[in-house]
């Protein structure tokens, strides 16, 4: 039955006539604009009167620290999905970017092999955008593929060893730096979440994500460079995957390709990215919003320590969480169609 | 008509004191109606006027806010549209409800399977399926599967399914508005059979002809009012134009500008050929509005789509002032200056997660940025005014799903105005469209023409190919079969070239 005279709210009345679908609706994309800021805000003033060590300098300018790589690869999976498709490979890449530096590192400048690291993550970003828009072959099982591949090439470099980078204090730097009081980790990570945040919203490629997220094909038939505009997204995606993995071997001074955080980092970037409000089905999505996601489910990691709760539950919260995120997601996307 | 609540014989279903809000919009405000049995009762009015939601509250897809509903006398309240289904009411949609893999007979059945403990029974079935395409008075063949279905079929076994469950009464929104016009009038047939086995029948539609052809009883209505009911006969195009716009409108179209003598060509499509078209060659010149026809399935919307280089071509090119697309692309052809309004707005034409100025300004971006950052300020201008010269009613930050149809047409024109190319291919462009933006949509196209833009127009409705084209290609099975011009340009001689059966020259008799 046509629903072109009625407003849009009567369109999703029609699936679910019994429940008030549309006043749902426009709660739900209130909820996933705001809603990520507000429940930051509130855990953020709970923690602060229930622990006196949360809210110190130090305590929170760890968690940022922490956080870095986390916040860099959140904030381009935030493009990934917006432009319509998702990667599973980022934590490989990060693990091999990771250990690709060290080892040249090894035998050559920090910078050289730092940069080496980053071209590499780059490289395999492209690669993955390669499979997606040229191969057409579905960005989840795509990149659920590429990322074993990765995940394998690093063993093969680093032949299950752990690589200390003790005796190249200039790896170090990169995230040690001290600037302002404030180390140069987080200074990237605001930096590097600035520019993809801009990017998204100010930008001719930016908005072009936006459309070929939301419809392809006629975002293609309007001109849009669909293909080429997904391909960056992925090869941004990479990069910052690598220099996420970088920055944290500069902050331990060492590299394993065994590393478990690697797979973890996967799910706790999607996690962030939509508990920050990015719908999955492309389309709509903010980078400054994927940051308080991704802040949001440390400040619960943080703050169950400092209450000395168990971090079971800790898992428990983000799962409901991710739940709740994405059926504000489709209850809001279903009242704007 | 005054509410009786009593069960008079013919009444079949009466409405009393409807009301129903969204929002702030009232859809019905006070609605009461009365539709005999047996008869086709048309509804009519302006997208947004509240007729679907009229059906809508029949079938039980919607509950009214107040008012009450009688079935056969019998006072119901239904919360869903099998309790409906179950006073022998349906609603056959417009997008059909077809499982791809499944045939005919299967399609129809779905959902009502004759079974013993699960498992189906096919020889029942197709028993069951052939007696009622018997009754019904029309078949499909039993074995296609959904996937090949043209959108006629498959209203065919939306409909059939209604009669599966022993309906009474059917609502058919805008039930011709994706068909040609030969499954036009195979629907046509059907909704008479359906009267002539004793059914009722609810009909929503904007093709007033249509409704003139098939209705007994026509309901105007007017922002979720209802204005008149009256016996069809009574009723013209005029008529009903009027009652539903609340003023009078002249119905024909404005007349005709043709283009210049020596107008140069425009657009010049040389022996193109691709999935579904073979070796058409086109002209458009300068001011010129170059129609289109055929029946669905001539292959007009893969020509333009080909032509437009959204789909591969084997063969031949595209030629726009003078010069080829340097990429074949549908970013190389809008470089170019050839513009295409696609077919299906809603699957090929809108970016519903954006906002209408943004979907206004996404083909034209690169103007409004430097170093590819936008200037805001100067893309919301230029959308803005390009959805004034549009006539796009709606806030420009809105998102885009919140326009009528008819406003969500007239911005996909505002894209194309803000790119201003030299020739536009317009696909169905009033398709689904009230009729305040079908005149809209009509003076943009005459406009652009008017100021030297070449306009080729697809459109199954004859009428306004004959309204608007100064010239008319007629397409069968892929091929172009007959040119017409001036005074050639009638129904008889439009509808004479797209049904012909011999592609081989014999056409030319008509």
């Amino acid at each position: 039955m046509s629903n072109q005279e009625l407003p849009p709210a009567a369109a999703a009345q029609r699936r679910l006539p019994a429940l008030e679908l549309a006043t749902l609706g426009r709660f739900a994309a209130r909820g996933r604009r705001n809603g990520i800021v507000v429940a930051f805000v509130v855990l953020f003033i709970v923690l602060a009167f229930s622990s006196s060590a949360f809210a110190t300098k130090t305590n929170l300018l760890n968690i940022l620290d922490q956080q870095a790589s986390t916040l860099i690869i959140a904030a381009a999976a935030t493009l990934v999905l917006v432009a319509g498709n998702i990667d599973l490979s980022m934590g490989s890449v990060y693990v091999l970017a990771g250990v690709v530096a060290a080892q040249v590192a090894q035998s050559t400048s920090s910078t050289l092999a730092i940069l080496i690291g980053i071209l590499v993550g780059l490289g395999i970003g492209a690669v993955n955008g390669v499979i997606v828009t040229v191969l057409r072959i579905n960005s989840l099982i795509a990149t659920l593929a590429m990322s074993f591949v990765v995940a394998g090439l690093g063993s093969l470099v680093t032949s299950g060893n752990l690589i200390i980078l003790l005796g190249h204090p200039g790896f170090g730097d990169l995230a040690g730096t001290v600037v302002l009081g404030v180390k140069s980790s987080v200074w990237i990570t605001l930096a590097f979440v600035l520019i993809m945040g801009l990017l998204l919203t100010r930008t001719v490629v930016g908005h072009y994500m936006s459309a070929a997220g939301g419809n392809a094909p006629a975002a293609r038939l309007a001109g849009v460079p669909v293909r080429l505009v997904q391909m960056l997204t992925f090869t941004l995606l990479g990069g910052a995957a690598a220099l996420g993995g970088v920055i944290d071997d500069s902050r331990v001074l060492s590299a394993q390709a065994s590393s478990d955080f690697g797979q973890t980092l996967t799910f706790t970037v999607i996690a962030g990215v939509v508990i920050g409000g990015t719908s999955i089905l492309g389309g709509a999505g903010s980078v400054w919003r994927t940051f308080f996601g991704v802040l949001f489910i440390a400040l619960i990691g943080n703050g169950y320590a400092l209450l000395g709760l168990d971090p079971l539950y800790q898992q428990i919260t983000l799962g409901g969480l991710m739940l709740l995120a994405v059926a504000l997601d489709a209850w809001a996307t279903r009242s704007t169609r | 008509m005054p509410p009786t609540g009593a069960a008079e014989a013919d009444v079949h279903v009466e409405l009393s004191g409807v009301c129903k809000q969204f929002g702030a919009v009232r859809a019905l405000d006070d609605v009461s109606l009365v539709i005999r049995r047996g008869q086709v009762h048309a509804l009519v009015g302006e997208n947004g006027a509240g007729k679907s939601t009229l059906g809508r509250i029949v079938a039980g897809a919607l509950s009214p806010d107040s008012g009450e509903l009688f079935v056969g006398g019998e006072r119901v309240q239904f919360r869903s549209p099998r309790e409906a289904l179950r006073h022998g009411i349906a609603a056959v949609s417009q997008e059909a409800a077809i499982v791809p893999g499944f045939s005919a007979v299967e399609n129809v059945m779905l959902g009502g399977e004759a079974q013993t403990v699960g498992i189906v029974r096919r020889r029942e079935l197709r028993r069951r399926f052939a007696e009622l395409t018997e009754t019904a008075g029309f078949s499909i063949p039993p074995d296609k599967p959904g996937a090949a279905m043209s959108p006629a079929e498959q209203q065919k076994v939306e409909i059939l399914r209604a009669l599966t469950r022993n309906a009474e009464l059917l609502i058919l929104d805008e039930p011709t508005a994706a068909l040609g016009a030969g499954e036009k009038r195979q629907l046509h047939e059907i909704v008479r059979s359906l009267v002539a086995a004793g059914k009722t029948v609810i009909l929503v539609s904007h093709f007033l002809a249509e409704v003139l052809q098939l209705a007994d009883t026509v309901t105007v209505m007017r922002d979720g009012r209802l204005i008149r009911t009256s016996p069809a006969a009574v009723e013209s195009e005029q008529s009903l134009i009027q009652a539903m716009l609340g003023r009078s409108l002249d119905a024909t179209f404005p007349d005709k500008q043709p283009p210049a003598r020596d107008a140069p060509v425009v657009m010049s499509v040389r022996e193109l050929s691709g999935q579904g078209v073979h070796r058409v060659s086109v002209e458009v010149r300068a001011g010129e509005i170059v129609g289109l026809a055929g029946l669905v399935g001539a292959g007009r919307t893969e020509f333009a789509r080909i032509a437009f280089a959204a789909d591969p071509r084997t063969s031949g090119e595209v030629v726009i002032d003078g010069r080829r697309a340097r990429r074949l692309s549908p970013r190389g052809s809008l470089a170019a200056g050839l513009a295409l309004l696609p077919e299906s707005r809603k699957d090929d034409g809108l970016i519903f997660t954006r906002s209408v100025a943004q979907n206004v300004s996404i083909a034209s971006l690169p103007r409004f940025a430097r170093f590819g950052v936008l200037d805001f300020r100067a893309e919301r201008r230029a959308a803005e005014d390009a959805m004034r010269r549009s006539t796009v009613s709606g806030r420009p930050a809105a998102g885009v799903g919140t326009l009528s149809g008819g406003n969500q047409q007239k911005a996909l024109f505002a894209r194309i105005i803000l790119r201003s190319p030299r020739v536009v291919i317009v696909d169905e462009p009033t398709r689904g469209v009230d009729v305040g933006s079908k005149r809209a949509i009509y003076e943009m196209l005459i406009e652009f023409a008017a100021l030297g833009g070449g306009v080729l127009l697809i459109s199954s409705d004859v009428e306004e190919i004959l309204g608007l084209a100064h010239r008319v290609l007629v397409m069968r099975a892929g091929r172009v079969v007959r040119e017409l011009e001036g005074e050639e340009i009638t129904e008889s001689a439009v509808l004479t070239a797209a049904f012909e059966y011999e592609p081989d020259g014999r056409g030319e008799a008509a």
